[in-house]
């Protein structure tokens, strides 16, 4: 089968502004892929590009082997689309919104109603569905939103910062279902500068940095590429660092100074916690906990994901 | 492939109608029967006291009821033109939805004014068939300026939604009515003949889209003649609505679609 996307060179410029750099990646059929990368990083303007809403300055893009540029409306009833603000009809029940949204499609009424009441049912809202969009809570706008992304059974749904602002609990709903959809062999594609998200979703995802793909792989892939085994994350008391820098560095392979704790990047963390008290040092708390694309990412852009 | 998907933009907005109609056409009753009330029969018995011969040989209420008619239909787009276009690309972003799916910018534009059509349509032959229950004219008649005053709705809603679309701040929007359509409303021969205007500022009203409208409604109502042939004035409001639907195509692009 011939790859779902292909960008190569892709590029999006808003005047002097460079939002997407020349960015190439391959997305395959029923494939989950991510975006991971902090805000900015041109992850929106790379979903807008492929969602055929926003030209591309400049290299090629296909999806669903169609060129967005040339065959958009072919394109859009294709996809689905949910966007990081949630945009429904604020006057109408949950039904009424994808009902409207459906006839965009050009869907018959009763195709509408069926997905309806099956889509209702995926994402837990049957019982909402009367109630106005207004007296929803978060997640349960996102869910809705999610629901009608799909009323057009699309072949390829884009989902751009599904989870950013919802409690815990709202986001593991949300994580299960895009799990389950992912399961019926859905190609999903996220963009999130979470690192749990991106772990938990993505077969394979690129980490965006200032317009750029800075790496690619599997969440496990890049951790095993980019980080050591293990961190030892070492807190001191305000002001306590500076006098002992020096000695910090040298507990550990490779250490990152930031500003409210130090990472001790490490083989074997047990060895290294030992370390720290045997070099004397009086931290407030030590934690050892396996690496993440959070360290991932900080290896290779010097700064941390969720400022 | 634009005009089917108009189709169901205009189908959607109808559907968002239906939940909210029972204000909606409450007030599109008591707005005509107010206005009528107050100013056709209550300032008009002063007006026709002062004036045995009324006014081009019609009592005042005759003289008002197609101008307010008129009125009534340009607000009623100008109101669709902006708060509408404000809420679809600013507050609620349902155009953003409505563009994630094959719906494009030509289709969501000219759905959005064929929608508006409706709603002067619909605004307009209430107030008709309140002006034919105040006995201005027969039903029929009343009707047939209906005409003229969908001209002028959707000629304003045009000039309102691609001026809309060019402002980031809807403070601007509060301005525009009271310095733009409010004027237009007083001194386009509304509520007295624009002879009665300063003669310099007689050319600022012919130029307004409502003056037309007003001018043909009430030929249509008095059976004088219009002081502009109507064919000028129709291709008048025709181009206001092609202009001004022209003209909003490339903000929404630059808005919607960066």
């Amino acid at each position: 089968m011939p790859p779902l996307i292909q960008a190569s060179g892709l590029t999006k410029r808003f005047g002097d502004f460079t939002a997407v750099d020349g960015i190439d990646f391959v997305v395959e059929p029923g494939e989950s892929f991510g975006f991971l990368g902090p805000n900015g990083a041109g992850k929106t303007s790379t979903m807008r590009m492929i969602g055929a809403v926003s030209p591309i300055t400049a290299g090629s893009l296909t999806v669903l082997g169609l060129d967005p540029m040339k065959q958009g409306p072919q394109l859009r009833s294709r996809l689905g689309v949910v966007p990081q603000e949630d945009n429904l009809d604020p006057d109408l029940t949950i039904e009424d919104n994808l009902l409207l949204y459906g006839r965009y499609f050009d869907l018959p009424k009763a195709t509408i109603r069926e997905r309806i009441d099956e889509l209702l049912d995926f994402l837990q809202l049957t019982e909402k569905r009367k109630e106005r969009v207004d007296a929803l809570s978060g997640g349960m706008k996102r869910r809705l939103t999610i629901a009608r992304g799909l009323i057009n059974e699309p072949d390829l749904l884009i989902l751009d910062e599904p989870t950013t602002g919802l409690d815990p609990q709202a986001r593991h709903l949300l994580w299960d279902r895009l799990y389950r959809l992912k399961q019926q062999g859905v190609t999903l594609i996220i963009t999130t500068h979470y690192m749990d998200e991106a772990e938990q979703l993505c077969d394979r995802l690129v980490v965006m940095d200032k317009a750029k793909i800075v790496a690619e792989g599997s969440p496990v892939g890049l951790i095993r590429e980019h980080a050591p085994r293990e961190v030892v994350e070492v807190r001191f008391r305000p002001g306590a660092l500076g006098a002992i820098t020096g000695v910090v560095e040298t507990l550990a392979p490779r250490t990152e100074i930031l500003a409210d704790r130090v990472l001790l990047y490490t083989d074997d963390a047990e060895a290294t916690v030992a370390g720290i008290g045997a070099a004397g040092l009086e931290p407030e708390t030590v934690l050892a906990r396996r690496s993440s694309l959070e360290d991932v990412f900080l290896r290779l852009t010097g700064r941390s994901l969720v400022e | 492939m634009t005009m089917p998907l108009a189709l169901r933009v205009l189908e959607s907005e109808a559907r968002v109608y239906r939940r909210i109609w029972r204000a909606s056409i409450a007030s599109s009753f008591l707005n005509p029967i107010l206005y009528l009330a107050a100013m056709g029969v209550g300032l008009g018995s002063l007006v026709d006291a002062n004036l045995p011969d009324g006014i081009g040989g019609v009592p005042y209420l005759t003289f008002l009821a197609p101008g307010l008619l008129v009125a009534t239909a340009m607000q009623t787009g100008a109101g669709e033109g902006a708060w509408k276009v404000m809420a679809g690309l600013k507050w609620t972003k349902t155009y953003h939805a409505k563009l994630s799916t094959p719906i494009g910018v030509p289709s969501l534009v000219m759905g959005h004014m064929l929608w508006t059509g409706v709603r002067v349509l619909m605004v307009s032959v209430v107030f008709a068939a309140v002006m034919a229950a105040f006995r201005v004219a027969p039903l029929f008649e009343s009707l047939l300026a209906v005409g003229p005053a969908l001209l002028v709705g959707v000629a304003m809603a045009a000039a309102t939604t691609s001026y809309t679309a060019r402002i980031q701040d809807p403070a601007a929007l509060p301005l525009y009515f009271r310095f733009v359509v409010i004027p237009m409303f007083l001194f386009s021969g509304t509520f007295f003949p624009v002879s009665q205007l300063p003669s310099w500022l007689q050319p600022v009203a012919f130029a307004t889209p409502i003056y037309h409208g007003v001018e043909m409604s009430r030929a249509i109502i008095t059976g004088v003649a219009p002081a502009v042939a109507p064919w000028i004035s129709i291709a008048y409001l025709l181009a206001w609505t092609v202009l001004g639907t022209v003209l909003a195509i490339r903000p929404f692009r630059k808005r919607l679609t960066p």
